[in-house]
């Protein structure tokens, strides 16, 4: 579904060049729930945002759905994030002036879908997150679970064959966290494939695979003597 | 998905009522000068008469010489000798004589009471040469030129005013003393400028009352009520020394339909000066001009120079208004970056993310065309302030400059929102997204 190889990325300036990722390998398989963890500025959000054709790489593969992505220009990067991508923010990110109904609306009215469809897959997405009856209502009326809620709601209603999540419970306290979570996990036994970036072990556990990245390059656990320093010491810090 | 981003726009607009407002109050004011001073330069310099301005010109002949004549020009009008001489050549398809000419009429309701009326003294060709419409019968016919008939034909205005509006062809009617038979009404036909008129008359003056058979005046030794323009001797013992003189004060007018009959009348007047030198009564080359309308009207110079400054004034106040807006657009826009980052992330390409700011801006500029119009029609009454009467009154809002109105708002929104949303649509979405 989702392989990167030998993938790079560097943010260049006058004076310096800084690798986010470097030499980056992983290879999801359709279906797969797979947990990404790593401390602060090891290149997780980075892989993410390239993971979801947010961002270029500098060099290195990445196969999409088994289509290679490198070439492709802005309206087919477009195309293949409103189609096969769902997105969930740790922030949210749903826009305070569209009412719930709207915000669930935004990828379909890019897809140019009809209006009795788009309204069908909108309010079994909010169904599916048990917001049916706020549908009315705007991000700033709802508690901090029923934003993420329903912007896991926007991220379903297209039908997206690839899940990201980028700390979806970062934001949320310890019960409204395991709300989303126990949401991801039922969407996942459906079939879809989830790549969630999170900075809790705890989160990470529930994940079917667990990919670890430092420095930018993704590592093995068992065999990196930087992660007996460099994870406990995140680890420590998350549980801190 | 314009109806998607006009909602998105109208919206958008609705959350910041303030700088809403200060955008719609620039392009409203910026607008609606503009149209103001534009409403009265179209009055001055539109094409009177589109479908024939080409093919109609006036003849000059210099009968003054180099001495008095003015920076080599040849007088705008022609004397008595060479306007008829010219008619009588007939060189061209058609062709008149023109002078304005002032006649005293009864007051309607009072036969003792008289008021002045003012008209054109002209030949048959006038009315097909110049696509006279009429309401009521016809034009006189070239045998009644030649006949001296005492035919009129009125205008419509003039027939209301002295007919009640009735076909009048057929009556007769007592002008300055004398009695003569109405042929025909003109429709409505005003002209602006009146380019026939333009050097012997003014181009924007109250329409006339009348056309009567230049003949007939001529015989009457009517002179002109307009202008008349002389060198050396200015004192003359009757009426025939006045029709000897030098003075020019008599407007030819000829249609030419092709190039080749341009080029055959300039070689007849070429040679019709030439003559001229030769009897001796010139005593310098031939000098002549041959200009089609909207040369003569370049040449005379119709369009007055406040018209042009205040035009360009309110242009440039225009401009500054569009420049501010295109501050407050991307004050507007980038404000919104997070929004635009989401739409991106969720599959808005930069094309979509383009057209909804163009939309939303088109939608202000309609909202600041609505205020312009409002303006305009306010300003219409202080035209006056700025220009001679006789041009304000050509100021007017009708359909087409409320139509011109909203499209000039709207498109130059459209176009001073292209660099504010060309910043929109590269906002990067995966800065946005990480740093919120």
């Amino acid at each position: 579904m989702l392989k990167m190889t030998h993938l790079s990325k560097v943010y260049r300036t006058e004076v310096v060049e800084t690798y986010a990722l470097r030499d980056f390998n992983i290879d999801v398989k359709e279906g797969e729930f797979v947990a990404v963890t790593g401390p602060s500025g090891s290149g997780k959000t980075t892989f993410l945002t390239i993971a979801g054709l947010l961002e270029t790489f500098t060099g290195g593969e990445y196969h999409l759905d088994g289509v290679e992505v490198s070439h492709l220009d802005d309206n087919a990067r477009s195309r293949i994030r409103n189609e096969k991508i769902g997105f969930i923010f740790q922030a949210f990110n749903l826009i305070p002036d569209l009412n719930v109904f709207d915000n669930v609306e935004v990828p379909l009215r890019y897809r140019g879908m009809k209006a009795p469809e788009r309204k069908q897959r909108i309010m079994d997405a909010l169904e599916r997150v048990g917001l049916a009856s706020r549908a009315k209502h705007y991000p700033a009326e709802l508690s901090g679970g029923q934003q993420q809620r329903v912007a896991i709601a926007r991220a379903l209603a297209g039908s997206p064959r690839l899940l990201l999540a980028d700390e979806p419970t970062g934001n949320l306290d310890t019960q409204m966290a395991r709300g989303v979570l126990e949401l991801l996990e039922e969407i996942h036994r459906e079939g879809a494939t989830i790549v969630m970036v999170t900075h809790d072990p705890e989160l990470a556990a529930r994940a079917q695979r667990n990919v670890h990245i430092i420095d930018g390059q993704v590592v093995d656990l068992a065999e990196d003597p930087r992660f007996h320093t460099a994870y406990a010491a995140a680890a420590g810090q998350v549980r801190g | 998905m314009f109806t998607y981003y006009l909602q998105l726009g109208l919206r958008s607009l609705r959350r910041n009522p303030m700088l809403t407002a200060l955008m719609v109050m620039a392009i409203g004011f910026g607008v609606s000068a503009s149209m103001i001073t534009y409403s009265v330069f179209r009055a001055v310099s539109g094409n009177p008469i589109p479908e024939k301005s080409s093919q109609l010109f006036v003849p000059q002949v210099d009968n003054w010489g180099p001495q008095q004549n003015e920076k080599g020009e040849p007088p705008g009008a022609l004397d008595y000798i060479d306007a008829i001489a010219l008619m009588r050549a007939h060189q061209a398809s058609r062709q008149t004589l023109i002078y304005p000419v002032m006649l005293s009429s009864p007051q309607p309701g009072s036969s003792s009471t008289l008021v002045s009326t003012g008209g054109y003294a002209v030949m048959s060709d006038f009315f097909p040469m110049f696509n006279v419409p009429f309401l009521y019968g016809n034009a006189w016919t070239g045998s009644d030129d030649e006949k001296r008939a005492a035919d009129i034909v009125l205008s419509e205005e003039f027939n209301q005013r002295m007919f009640g509006g009735a076909n009048s062809v057929g009556k007769n009617i007592t002008l300055s003393g004398h009695d003569y038979r109405v042929v025909g009404v003109a429709k409505h036909w005003d002209p602006s400028p009146r380019f026939y008129a333009v050097w012997s008359d003014s181009a924007f003056s109250d329409s006339p009352d009348f056309y009567v058979l230049l003949n007939r005046m001529l015989d009457l030794q009517i002179d002109t009520s307009g202008r008349n323009s002389c060198r050396g001797r200015l004192e003359f013992n009757g009426w025939n020394q006045w029709l000897q003189s030098d003075c020019v004060w008599m407007m030819p007018w000829v249609e030419l339909d092709s190039s080749s009959e341009v080029a055959r009348y300039r070689q007849f007047l070429e040679a019709y000066a030439a003559d001229q030198q030769h009897a001796g009564r010139f005593a310098w080359s031939p000098n002549i001009r041959l200009r089609n309308v909207m040369g003569w009207l370049e040449e005379q110079k119709v369009v007055p120079p406040e018209s042009r400054i205040s035009l360009a004034v309110a242009s440039g106040f225009f401009i500054i208004c569009l420049v501010n807006t295109i501050g407050l657009l991307l004050a507007k826009f980038m404000r919104r970056a997070a929004e635009i980052g989401v739409r991106r992330a969720l599959g808005a390409t930069r094309h979509e993310i383009y057209a909804q700011y163009l939309v939303e801006a088109g939608a202000v500029g309609l909202a600041g065309g609505v205020l312009g119009l409002v303006l305009t029609a306010a300003g219409m009454s202080g035209v006056g302030l700025l220009f001679e009467p006789e041009i304000a009154k050509l100021a007017h809002l009708d359909v087409s400059l409320i139509g011109l109105t909203l499209m000039v708002a709207i498109l130059a929104t459209i176009a001073a929102a292209f660099y504010p949303a060309w910043r929109a649509a590269q906002v990067q979405p995966a800065w946005q997204l990480k740093s919120n």
